[in-house]
């Protein structure tokens, strides 16, 4: 094990963040323009466009804003301005935001325009950059971590080496008193049983299955013949999976040994308390891992097998893989080999231990492949169509 | 020795080739995890890095088990050290 503290930033509200950023948040589709505009004339704030938030409802509309406002309250935020079409739902995100104490304005475009809603919101960013800019990092115990995983473009690899590193680590973690998340409602298909058997009562068992089953209905709702062609992906079946099931249970190796799954979340709900928690979500890796930064994760671990390259604009990705042809074809996209496994070089535990330095190390302020090559991808979840 | 597949347990059906360049009647050692033990087996097939040799003869019906556990069913019959994936072997869900 390493070291027990980290450097990072702790916020108003008690929580720690690893990153510093002004974020730029449009609340809708149409205030991206003025947001990128403002992230342009402050430099070092950061824009998150998407192409979503208008005429959604129900509780499509209710992630639209729990998503946003998770991603404002994400103690790597520093400070927020949310641009919008209208003020009333910039307001509601605002508000949301607000509630952790850190510095959040909203700016709105209709009867303003977009250059007077550019230059008010640009006067505000260059306020908060500077305010933010002179925050200093303290030490921090590992416990104040949360740190999410999720795998991706998995092949037999991943299974075998990649996930039981992040499985290990998050035992270590786990002991450290940290707060852990994992998901992927799908890719439990065939290892369901094996996540049942980990929750820690009969309650967060009765959770498990709500989410479980109303996954299996919706892809029962949807598939054609079966999702063979989506579930394993292209890139799996190349990397040597086969089947759900067989995605299934090396996907369920990253939730390791030790620790019981205390609680079932909903999408981009944020955790009460420490230990493991499963998030009903996607598979997709953007979408899953947009949602851990809205739910407050600040680290996320992510094993990959044929080189997922995905990264997040507020949540640090630590890229990890065990497939040898992998990490020599795509190394600039690996922060964590693992692939002595394979040759019996690396043990499991030393492997573990590799994985959880890197976290601490990026907790530190090591930025990850996926930030240095600029993959930012921001995907929100959507439940169904707009009205 | 050098590894050339992996096997997560015994009585598993298939093991993980996990070296590239693997040639149709080459001889392969193998890994049994859990067990720490070490096999070897004659592949029938080019197998690439990351897919899977089958450890028995299966017929189609038969259930594939790897990590100890039901991964899905034989559809077409499979031979000991034959190539095992999408061609032959389909999931039981969905």
């Amino acid at each position: 094990m390493t070291a027990n503290t980290f450097l990072g930033y702790r916020r108003e509200n008690g929580r720690v963040g690893v990153r510093n950023h002004v974020v730029i948040l449009p609340l809708d589709d149409l205030s991206n323009a003025a947001s990128e505009a403002v992230a342009n004339n402050v430099k070092g704030t950061l824009a998150l466009p998407h192409p979503y938030g208008r005429l959604q409802f129900g509780e499509d509309l209710d992630l639209h804003f729990r998503t946003l406002i998770g991603v404002g309250s994400n103690p790597n935020v520093a400070a927020v301005v949310v641009i919008g079409i209208e003020p009333q739902w910039t307001n509601r995100i605002v508000e949301g935001i607000a509630k952790t104490g850190k510095p959040v304005a909203g700016f709105s475009i209709e009867q303003n325009g977009d250059h007077n809603t550019i230059c008010n919101a640009s006067r505000k960013a260059k306020e908060f950059m500077h305010w933010a800019t002179e925050l200093q990092r303290v030490e921090c115990p590992v416990s104040d971590l949360w740190v999410s995983t999720k795998c991706g473009e998995s092949d037999t690899t991943s299974g075998i080496a990649s996930n039981p590193t992040v499985g290990n680590a998050f035992d270590k973690l786990y002991e450290q008193g940290c707060t852990l998340l994992f998901g992927e409602t799908t890719e439990l298909t065939g290892g369901e049983h094996l996540v049942l058997e980990r929750c820690a009562n009969d309650e967060v068992r009765k959770q498990f299955q709500f989410f479980f089953d109303r996954y299996a209905k919706l892809v029962d709702d949807h598939k054609t013949s079966d999702l063979s062609d989506s579930q394993p992906t292209k890139g799996n079946i190349e990397g040597g999976l086969t089947t759900i099931e067989e995605k299934a249970l090396g996907n369920i190796q990253k939730i390791g040994r030790k620790a019981p799954v205390v609680g079932c979340l909903d999408k981009a709900e944020a955790p009460t308390g420490p230990g493991l928690w499963f998030m009903d979500s996607s598979s997709a890796a953007a979408e899953m891992v947009t949602l851990c930064a809205a739910a407050g994760f600040v680290v996320h671990l992510f094993p990959t097998g044929q080189g997922n390259v995905i990264g997040n604009p507020i949540l640090p990705v630590v890229k990890l893989c065990a497939n040898p042809r992998t990490v020599r074809t795509m190394s600039e996209h690996i922060d964590v080999d693992v692939s002595g496994i394979l040759r019996k070089e690396l043990t499991m535990d030393g492997a573990g231990d590799k994985l959880v330095e890197m976290a601490i190390r990026t907790a530190n302020g090591r930025n990850t492949a996926a930030e240095v090559l600029g993959h930012r991808e921001f995907v929100l979840t959507r439940l169904y169509e707009s009205a | 020795m050098s590894i050339q597949f992996l096997v997560h347990e015994d009585g598993d059906s298939v093991g993980v080739v996990v070296v590239e360049g693997v040639k149709a009647g080459q001889d392969l050692t193998g890994w049994v995890m859990a067990e720490d033990r070490t096999i070897t087996f004659k592949v029938l097939n080019d197998i690439p890095i990351g897919h899977k040799l089958a450890l028995k003869n299966l017929s189609a019906g038969d259930t594939v088990i790897k990590y100890g556990t039901d991964i899905g069913k034989v559809v077409a019959p499979i031979k000991q050290g034959e190539h095992l994936h999408v061609h032959n072997v389909k999931t039981k869900r969905w």
